[in-house]
């Protein structure tokens, strides 16, 4: 083979391999062409929702907590500034280093110095971690002036709860807490770690009227999560402010009055069910919760025997006593049982049967009793003989027709139904038959009925507004508008004729203005201004008859606390043309007439005066029916 | 011989000079300038810090590429055997310091700069492989014993540079290499047998492969198996392109990238963050561009009159085109991820400036296609 030969050859076999080869590279770089088709055209979009999802994250922007207001409009509950300390690790570096030197500025905690280092080792370098929360202005100046010398720290402003009237109104607002694993409903607002909600009173009833609804921020983030910047904005709608019927006024008179009394007291409008006090004493600071109570404030709360916590007034269950005879008598009266002009004699007991029931004053007994009379004087034989003529249905029939033994529907959580007894109840819980000595004793509130305040106040409210079924509540308004879900005026009538409630009306009025009345030394003195009444003692301990014959009752005085009887007094003010009721229980008080009425008396004159020439700022007066009893 | 075919002999400068393909030049400026563009945006709209160097660096391999396509062809021949043995030296200097330095080496400290020895390895295997074959001819070619001193010259880089270690450079190697032994005629069953002795040395070398090459490769056939580990930057890169879809998101628009979704994407992924910007139309636009590349490389090949040159050319165009497409085929998620670049377009000075003077090698066999150079070195 000649050289040229064999040159020809070779060329031959390079031609025909470079194109193969050509070729190979050809075939690969149209899998890639391949490849970026399946890519950036068929699975496109998929890849285009995958890259937005990698980019924003969704902000939530809670929404600013409605406030509370009384029936003025005065802060019962608003938001204040809540002043955190942060600190930023990537900008403090020695984390270690700058918590000392904050330290020696402000209090920090060694359960907080952990927790600061532990979050931060776990979070982001750029996340801001809280030190310590609700500083004083004084802290926050104190770090602001040595900002240069503490990098990382800084001041964040967030909003906390405050109720400016502490314990007072601590039972009717309840207070707001953390929400719970049980609450999350999926709302994505509750899952904020520093949103609160309701958790009692009517920060709960009302938490979403008050709560408005979230603002989102849509944010573009980079791949380690940093913001970069805000692509829309949607702001938070404020909650609602909500407006109450109390007049804080009266409400701290009330507190004030009672003291340190372990009591519940409910001042009512008679016509439109307003609450406008609601005390149940002792109380507690919702602030404590919004802070957050420690272990050991907890623990004392639970150990008081006054039960703080307890909102009395609508949780508290007592035998109503005496109070409770208004109902008898109505009962009475209007089944025809009674008259006006029935007169019974007490000869100090009442016989049935072969035994006896004894009068309050079991010695001589107060003689010819009338309606009147026994009403002024609380006589209990008189009772006891118009329970007996009722009878137990029609008593518990009036009863509940006057607010008793079922939940009135308060607008707070918590309310207990209190008791009265039934031929059916006692059949199905006590499994016999009804006896008639259970209705003497149901006819002057004892036995097993069982009020609360607030039911004695409607109790009061109901036969002082000429018997119409007026319905306590606490919410004026809801962002401007009544709320529905209240029963409001005007209220239907109870069908008491007023010939029935009259005489009732009359004794009540006898009670605090006759001088031979049981609250004759706490009525109200001036012109105008006079109430009406009934005092009330429930036995918490029972009295034996060998103490009532042996004359060994122990004074008053030598009863431990525990074991006193409650006083009652149930009211209505002012006598010529009723506006205000009130119910008021003080545990372990003994005798309304001594303890209960007189805080009545105050509340209620308090209330009067308060309420002269003030007309709250928006909504209609009274529905319901024009007063029609007078003195 | 004839004078037509001294014509080209003895060029004067001025002459070679206008002989320069420039259209080629632009070719490759395109390509450079796209990758300008890449890296302003890879720094959120700034020359600093990728832009500028890289343009510097370009302007300093363009005119690399110039000088080394106006020096004679027979020069490059000459020198060939000698400039390998300067790069295996360069490879067995980045060895030694690696394994004083501790751990992975792959460049080489010259003072004024850094080069990385495996890259001018690829060139001076080129050249060398390319005078081996020059006066080979096919009987030649057919013998066993002449291809030893080949497969040698291959196999020591490669055992070098795997050592490193650097799969992917080693892979390109052996590639371009068995590409060059393909057009020069070696016979398909030698092909064959040295694919079967290379897979049969996989479950051995796999011992060898440190664990975050093992994780590449395991990544790589199950990228979902951890995503926010080393399958994360592969998956993050498909969402780049794919969200890319037909026209791209717009020049420094790109969120994944901006965003920092995107790792490197100044260098390995930066074909990535173009896709993202320009979409398909613009992926496919590059890609023309290189398969533009490829047609220049072949037809200077085809018209080549000298063995070296022809060679030369397709060995030059079979390692730009190795390294783009294991670069664009790893960022889509068709090979395992490893440390590759774009040639011309990715950051990287050594890189850019080799790659051009691969350029100006090819640039110089175009200027020098007539010139005939005989079978053994000073015959003529």
């Amino acid at each position: 083979m000649s050289s040229k030969q064999r040159d020809h050859l070779r060329d031959q076999v390079f031609t025909r391999r470079a194109l193969l080869l050509g070729g190979a590279k050809l075939g690969l770089f149209s899998t890639l062409v391949a490849r970026l088709y399946y890519l950036q055209v068929v699975e496109a979009d998929r890849y285009k929702v995958l890259a937005e999802d990698n980019r924003i994250n969704l902000k939530l922007l809670p929404p600013p907590r409605g406030r509370i207001l009384d029936r003025f409009g005065e802060p019962l509950a608003l938001n204040r500034l809540n002043y955190r300390v942060v600190i930023v690790a990537e900008q403090a570096r020695d984390i270690e280093r700058t918590l000392e030197q904050l330290g020696q500025l402000i209090e920090i905690s060694e359960a907080d110095h952990r927790r600061v280092l532990r979050d931060v080792k776990r979070k982001r370098q750029f996340v801001p971690v809280t030190v310590r929360e609700n500083l004083t202005w004084d802290d926050v100046s104190k770090i602001e002036f040595n900002a240069p010398d503490l990098p990382g720290v800084s001041i964040d402003v967030g909003q906390s709860r405050f109720y400016p009237h502490t314990e007072a109104v601590g039972h009717i607002l309840g207070y707001v807490g953390a929400v719970s694993e049980a609450e999350l409903t999926g709302e994505p607002l509750l899952e904020l770690p520093e949103f609160r909600i309701g958790k009692n009173g009517i920060e709960k009833t009302r938490d979403l009227a008050l709560r408005g609804s979230a603002g989102a921020s849509q944010v573009e983030v980079n791949a380690v999560g940093r913001v970069v910047r805000e692509l829309s904005r949607q702001e938070a709608v404020p909650g609602n402010d909500v407006e109450l019927t109390i007049d804080i006024g009266l409400q701290e008179f009330a507190r004030e009055r009672i003291g340190d009394e372990s009591a519940a007291a409910v001042v009512m409008d008679i016509h439109t069910g307003e609450i406008l006090a609601m005390v149940s004493a002792p109380a507690f600071d919702p602030n404590l919760f919004s802070v957050g109570l420690n272990a050991r404030e907890w623990e004392e709360f639970l150990a008081n025997p006054k039960q703080p916590l307890n909102n009395k007034a609508i949780q508290g269950q007592y035998p109503p006593g005496s109070t409770f005879k208004m109902v008898t008598a109505l009962a009475g009266l209007e089944s025809g049982a009674i008259t006006p002009s029935t007169v019974v004699n007490c000869p100090g007991h009442f016989a049935l049967g072969d035994r006896l029931w004894y009068c309050w004053k079991y010695k001589g007994g107060h003689g010819s009793v009338s309606l009147d009379y026994a009403i002024r004087q609380s006589c209990d034989c008189f009772f006891y003989e118009t329970a007996k003529r009722t009878g137990i249905d029609k008593l518990a029939a009036m009863a509940q027709r006057l607010g008793l033994g079922s939940r009135l529907g308060i607008d707070i959580p918590g309310e207990r139904p209190g008791l009265i007894p039934t031929r059916e109840y006692v059949r199905i819980t006590q499994g016999h038959a009804w006896n008639q000595g259970e209705t003497l004793n149901a006819g002057i509130g004892q036995g097993m009925v069982l009020v609360t305040p607030l039911q004695l106040a409607t109790l009061a409210a109901r036969i002082s507004n000429g018997g119409y079924a007026v319905v306590p509540h606490l919410t004026r308004q809801v962002g401007g508008k009544p709320p529905d879900d209240l029963k409001r005026p005007p209220f239907p009538s109870l069908g008491i004729a007023a010939n029935v409630l009259q005489p009732v009306v009359n004794g009540m009025i006898g009670v605090c203005n006759n001088e031979r009345g049981t609250a004759f030394r706490s009525r109200i003195t001036e012109a105008g201004f006079e109430m009406a009444g009934k005092t009330g003692s429930a036995q918490v301990r029972r009295v034996s008859s060998a103490e009532r014959d042996s004359n060994t009752r122990k004074k008053d005085a030598e009863i431990p606390w525990r074991e006193r009887d409650h006083a009652l007094f149930i009211s209505f003010a002012p006598i010529q043309a009723p506006r205000y009721a009130c119910g008021i229980v003080v545990e372990h008080g003994l005798h309304g007439a001594d303890s209960a009425a007189p805080i009545a008396r105050d509340i209620l004159l308090e209330a009067q005066k308060r309420d002269l020439g003030r007309e709250p700022p928006s909504g209609g007066k009274v529905a319901g029916a024009p007063p029609k009893v007078a003195g | 011989m004839v004078g037509v075919s001294y014509r080209r002999q003895g060029m004067s400068l001025l002459q070679k000079l206008w002989q320069i393909n420039w259209s080629l030049v632009l070719l490759l400026l395109v390509l450079a300038g796209i990758g300008f563009a890449m890296l302003y945006s890879a720094a959120g709209g700034a020359f600093e810090p990728w832009a500028a160097r890289q343009i510097a660096r370009a302007v300093m391999g363009l005119l690399l590429m110039i000088a080394v396509a106006l020096v004679d062809l027979r020069f490059w021949m000459r020198w060939a055997y000698a400039g390998y043995l300067v790069a295996f030296l360069m490879l067995v200097a980045v060895e030694v310091q690696g394994s004083i330095g501790m751990g992975a080496q792959r460049w080489l400290d010259l003072g004024v700069t850094q080069v990385q020895p495996s890259e001018i390895m690829k060139i001076t295997l080129v050249l060398a492989l390319a005078r081996w074959f020059h006066g080979a001819s096919i009987e030649d070619v057919g013998r066993i014993p002449f291809l030893i001193v080949p497969v040698l010259m291959v196999a020591a880089p490669v055992a070098l540079v795997l050592k490193q270690p650097d799969l992917g450079t080693a892979l390109m190697l052996l590639m371009g290499t068995a590409g060059m032994l393909f057009v020069v005629g070696v016979r398909w069953w030698k092909f064959a047998l040295g694919f079967a002795g290379v897979i049969a040395a996989v479950p051995l070398g796999w011992n060898f492969l440190r664990d975050y090459q093992k994780a590449r490769v395991l990544t790589f056939l199950d990228p979902t198996r951890d995503p926010l580990g080393a399958g994360y930057h592969i998956i993050q890169s498909k969402i780049a392109l794919g969200s890319g879809a037909m026209f791209g998101k717009g020049f420094l628009q790109g969120t994944q990238s901006h965003l920092n979704f995107l790792p490197e994407k100044q260098t390995d992924f930066i074909f990535t963050m173009f896709a993202e910007e320009f979409g398909m139309v613009g992926s496919l636009v590059l890609l023309g561009l290189y398969l533009l590349m490829m047609i220049y490389g072949y037809a200077i090949a085809f018209r080549s009159t000298s063995q070296f040159g022809r060679l030369v050319a397709i060995g030059i165009v079979t390692a730009v085109f190795l390294a783009m497409f294991i670069n664009i085929a790893m960022v889509m998620g068709m090979i395992p991820a490893k440390g590759s670049t774009l040639p011309m377009v990715s950051y990287g000075g050594s890189s850019l400036v080799v790659t051009m003077i691969g350029f100006g090698l090819l640039i110089n066999v175009w200027v020098h296609r007539d010139v005939r150079i005989a079978r053994r070195m000073g015959e003529e």
